[in-house]
């Protein structure tokens, strides 16, 4: 803790605080602002009622009026608050609207109902944190019946896990190539592999969905996941990264009668490994996050990823917001987690290479 | 047995031709020193003989069979990298059994040959460490260790000392020459550095611009360069040479003419030295004798000494503005500025060589 705040009271030098570290820090505050206000919100956001997120409520604690059930009554009904003639606050259920007034009741005697100005009410409010948010659509497969979360969220993990495995694989493999072997047209390939990157990915988007229909994979999950497999970036950043392993390791590992697969398994890749980490953490993020090409291809509901599943709060008839944004909060934790854990390679990185 | 025979070995990189067609023969057991300035394509030659680079024409042999084919892996050489190239993600233990790993050897007999490796190269403390725990002789010794537990059939060594510190660099020096004594393998070491070549080796390979110049034992290259080249750059500091016209021939001997001016008798002349040709005439340094001025076969003008305590260097020009060095046993009262007289004709290590740079005139050894 006491490291941390030192880390944080950092000055340009030490204990004096100049006007570059005023200027410093309140750009780095605004960043920090910029950045984690909207994630702040979401989450804020993610435990409000349905009905404060449909009025835009601007408050930053979830408020909901309290409701009573009357007795007699099977109807919730919202309290609110009126002042009457002596200045008293009273606290009434609010029974029926009646033209410009409302039809109240003292929860205590519901018998006797009479009218109050409606814009003399307000509603009576307290702060409460809507678990239901998270555990209704997760547990209860939510309130229309149609939004399968675990179903959802295996099927995301098993698109994300699986095509970054196969992407890894690919890159490092084809990286190894570019950058280890000398063959003619080994930068022309080179080129070709960087070049598709100024290619926007809508602009292939009905020729891939044409390919992808033909292989019979639409549908499926892996038309989600193959075709966006091998990625240019992947092979770039591993290929420049596997640039800086000497190739006199290599040379050596070729003396000690290393067949090229082993190369490859137990040379190349340890030592590339924090180049694979970033690749790693790129691909989960960027397949966890895919929306576009998964609404491409999948139709049927049970094949959903979280994405997908997610934009079905939000439609045409119905708004649930409110589990949208807790489930969006869900959505987020995994990706966060991995980078969180896989952050350190980035850093760290850098591999020693034992040369010299 | 380990024999290994180039036979008009060439190489070129696209249009350049790196070397121009060597022959050699390494016989068993051997200590074998190819030595040049850089950039004559020693290491091209010795990554050649590993199969790291294909041979461009000519023919490789290993045991009187053509190798030229086979990929590194399948040579049954192994080589000591000038950077060690260590494997930075594994122990020095994995470092020294990833070889035999590789070639199916039984776990048994890998502990074993990795710990008498260990064991003859001092390594056991370290066995557990990674290389980038280690310091640069330690390093040296498991990247030696990683050929050695190969027991391969020829040992190639791409400058291997080339990174350590002076003391660190006699000492491994001295180990090395041990350890050819005690495994007795054929070895093949590549340096820029002739004192290490002049002290390991059995034989030197003397090379430039890919072509080899000489290749025969030290004394013998210090003793009968076969042409200014090799003169020139075995022996430190390098020998003298004079521009010179052959005055008269007397039987096997000559008389010069210095350009610089003065007379030498030069003994035991080969080759042809007829009346009137212009050669070159060489004298180590250390055979320079300093005299009065005028008594000697030249005169030099002193530029600078250097007094090491037990020898002396003197830096000179003479006449014609060559520059000379002598090296004097102890020490000398000779300073920059003064004027010496140099006798030349009483030593009988002097050297001849034609236009084209060749030896008109066989070492001391042999006059």
């Amino acid at each position: 803790m006491a490291a941390v705040l030192r880390f944080l009271t950092r000055t340009r030098e030490p204990g004096r605080l100049g006007w570059t570290d005023i200027l410093a820090y309140s750009y780095l505050v605004l960043g920090v602002v910029l950045i984690l206000a909207p994630v702040l919100w979401l989450f804020v956001s993610s435990f409000k009622s349905q009905r404060a997120l449909i009025e835009s409520d601007p408050r930053f604690l979830p408020y909901e009026q309290v409701m009573v059930t009357l007795p007699g009554s099977t109807r919730p009904v919202g309290l609110v608050e009126w002042k009457d003639k002596d200045g008293t606050t009273r606290i009434l259920a609010q029974i029926r609207p009646s033209g410009t007034d409302v039809i109240v009741a003292d929860p205590a005697k519901p018998g006797e109902t009479f009218a109050v100005p409606r814009r003399e009410t307000k509603p009576h409010e307290r702060v409460h944190v809507r678990v239901e948010n998270y555990t209704e659509p997760t547990l209860e497969g939510g309130r229309m019946g149609t939004f399968y979360f675990p179903r959802y969220f295996a099927n995301s993990a098993v698109v994300t896990i699986v095509a970054t495995l196969i992407t890894l694989t690919i890159s490092s493999m084809a990286a190894f190539a570019l950058s280890k072997y000398r063959f003619r047209g080994r930068d022309t390939f080179m080129f070709l592999i960087v070049a598709t990157l100024l290619m926007p990915a809508t602009v292939i988007l009905v020729p891939l969905f044409v390919v992808v229909k033909n292989f019979g994979m639409l549908d499926s999950l892996w038309g989600v996941i193959i075709p966006g497999a091998a990625t240019p970036t992947g092979v770039f950043l591993l290929r420049q990264y596997m640039l800086t392993i000497p190739d006199e390791l290599i040379e050596a590992a070729r003396m000690d009668s290393a067949s090229e697969w082993k190369i490859y398994y137990r040379i190349v890749l340890p030592l590339a490994l924090p180049a694979l980490a970033v690749l790693a953490i790129l691909s989960i993020i960027w397949r966890w996050n895919d929306f576009l090409w998964p609404l491409v291809v999948l139709s049927h509901s049970e094949n959903f990823t979280l994405q997908l599943g997610l934009s079905s709060f939000k439609g045409e008839m119905n708004d649930a917001t409110h589990y949208l944004l807790a489930m969006t909060v869900l959505t987020l934790l995994p990706v966060s987690f991995v980078f969180a854990f896989l952050q350190k390679y980035i850093t760290t990185g850098i591999a020693n290479t034992g040369m010299k | 047995m380990a024999t290994l025979d180039l036979v008009g070995v060439r190489k070129s990189f696209g249009a350049t031709d790196v070397i121009h067609g060597i022959d050699l023969s390494v016989v068993h057991g051997e200590f074998c020193v190819f030595v040049g300035p850089s950039g004559c394509g020693k290491s091209t030659l010795l990554r050649m003989i590993a199969g790291l680079e294909s041979v461009s024409a000519g023919e490789l042999r290993i045991d009187g069979a053509r190798v030229n084919e086979l990929g590194a892996s399948e040579r049954g050489l192994a080589m000591v990298f000038q950077s060690y190239a260590l494997y930075p993600h594994m122990s020095v233990r994995q470092n020294l059994s990833f070889g035999l790993e590789n070639i199916r050897v039984a776990r048994e007999e890998i502990d074993r040959r990795v710990a008498e490796a260990a064991r003859m190269l001092r390594l056991e403390p370290y066995l557990d460490r990674r290389p980038g725990a280690l310091s640069g002789g330690q390093r040296q010794r498991v990247a030696i260790g990683r050929a050695v537990v190969r027991e391969p059939k020829i040992f190639l060594f791409d400058e291997p000392l080339s990174n350590l510190d002076a003391e660190l660099r006699v000492r491994m020096r001295a180990e090395l020459g041990a350890l050819h004594d005690r495994l007795g393998n054929t070895m093949i070491y590549v340096t820029h550095d002739q004192v290490e070549a002049m002290t390991l080796a059995d034989r030197i390979a003397v090379l430039r611009d890919g072509r080899c110049e000489q290749f025969d034992r030290p004394l013998e290259l210090y003793n009968a360069p076969a042409n200014m080249f090799v003169a020139g750059f075995i022996g430190s500091p390098r020998m003298n040479f004079m521009p010179a016209k052959v005055a008269a021939r007397d039987g096997a001997a000559a008389t010069l003419t210095l350009a610089a001016g003065g007379r030498v008798r030069v003994e035991a002349v080969t080759g042809s030295a007829a009346e009137g040709a212009d050669v070159t005439f060489g004298v180590r340094p250390e055979h320079v004798k300093l005299v009065e001025a005028g008594a000697g076969d030249a005169d030099m003008h002193v530029n600078l000494t250097e007094q090491l305590g037990g020898e002396s260097y003197v830096y000179g020009t003479i006449g014609d503005g060559h520059e000379v060095t002598a090296r004097l046993p102890g020490q000398t009262r000779v300073r920059g500025g003064e004027t010496v007289g140099m006798a030349l004709s009483k030593s009988t290590a002097t050297y001849l060589f034609g236009k084209d740079g060749r030896a008109l005139k066989r070492g001391a050894a042999n006059a």
